[in-house]
């Protein structure tokens, strides 16, 4: 028995061992996620973060431990946020077209999400510092962590709300859209990838492209458009208050 | 290879724009001015080639790439659950709103100019 601790111990201690378990975990998540039909509730993330999580507790395992290994997954996102430049470029043709309605969406969009959950956060009572850092909680989390910190709130707490956004937006999504109205033809699957993308960021978009590819590829669209206009707006936003 | 040489273009891209945003003191973070810079690039033939594979690839995956985050979320609960549930209705009632507006302005232009 305390060979096997020991061997636990070694291999938890190395790098391997975040990794291996991140990308095993996930797939796991995805295989299950697509024999539910891909149902919102079988999120792949949310699934993976709480048998991660749950691993981690159980086995007393450190996060720094865990991060040391699953940073190699984590540091993609860096290039991943450079290669949003790609859909973009793909529907050039129609951005070019209609880039001003695209930008107007996007803007709205992102300052509705934005605004109110600062309006409500204020309302509530909540510390500016939690304030400030739910300003980007609709950007992917990379991003909102530097808009963040650059705004004087917690980098930690901004990647925090960001991921959760993402959850709710990729789980509560579907009935919303169907309460709304927002239907299945050509128009619909643009206005529910766009959104997914706009306010839901990165794990709505990967929502939107599972459901539907038109609306992943508008998802991806909206992602790319909310990176640039919410680095740009937010801090201009905030120094007028 | 080709995905090889497109991997290094967005990495190549993301320390312009990291180098780009500290130099200029910049309030965007690196890797947005990188895509800027490579929605630049693009329109060269030999560029789009190369970053095809490797973006559709990231992009294709990019709910793996937030696990590890994630992961951190989880263990870092306490922080949600000391502000509690009031922390947790304004991030929901928010994605709501953002969600509801974007679909619906986009759908509103959408449909009152195009033929």
């Amino acid at each position: 028995m305390t060979d096997f601790v020991q061997l636990w111990v070694y291999l938890a201690s190395t790098p391997l061992f975040g990794l291996n378990a991140t990308l095993v975990v996930y797939l796991l998540a995805l295989a299950f996620y697509t024999r539910m039909r891909q149902a919102p509730w079988a999120n792949p993330v949310l699934w993976s973060l709480v048998v991660l999580g749950a691993g981690l507790h159980a086995t007393g395992t450190a996060y720094p431990t865990y991060f040391a290994g699953a940073q190699f997954i984590h540091f993609l996102l860096g290039p991943a946020v450079v290669a949003l430049a790609w859909p973009l470029w793909q529907r050039r043709a129609e951005l070019r077209a209609r880039w001003g309605r695209f930008t107007l969406a996007a803007v709205a969009g992102g300052a509705a999400a934005a605004g109110s959950a600062v309006g409500l956060a204020w309302a509530l009572g909540l510390p500016s510092e939690v304030m400030l850092s739910l300003a980007p909680k609709s950007v992917t989390a990379p991003v909102a962590m530097g808009i963040a910190d650059k705004l004087g709130g917690s980098p930690s707490l901004a990647a925090v709300f960001a991921v959760v956004t993402g959850l709710v937006g990729a789980l509560s999504a579907k009935p919303l859209f169907a309460l709304l109205g927002i239907g299945k033809d050509a128009t619909g699957w643009m206005a529910r990838g766009f959104a997914l993308g706009t306010a839901a960021h990165g794990i709505g978009a990967a929502r939107a492209l599972q459901v539907h590819p038109d609306a992943g590829a508008w998802a991806a669209l909206a992602l790319g458009l909310q990176v640039v206009t919410a680095a740009l707006l937010i801090p201009l936003a905030a120094r007028w208050f | 290879m080709q995905a090889l040489q497109g991997l290094a273009i967005l990495l190549t891209l993301q320390s312009a724009g990291e180098a780009l945003s500290r130099l200029l003191q910049l309030p965007y973070p690196g890797p947005v001015i990188g895509m800027v810079l490579l929605l630049g690039a693009l329109r060269w033939q030999a560029v789009q080639v190369r970053v095809q594979t490797v973006a559709s690839f990231l992009l294709d995956h990019l709910s793996l790439l937030f696990v590890p985050v994630g992961v951190g979320v989880i263990t870092q609960f306490g922080l949600v659950a000391e502000h509690g549930l009031r922390l947790l209705v304004v991030i929901v009632v928010s994605t709501w709103i953002g969600l509801a507006v974007t679909a619906l302005v986009l759908r509103r232009l959408m449909k009152t100019t195009s033929p």
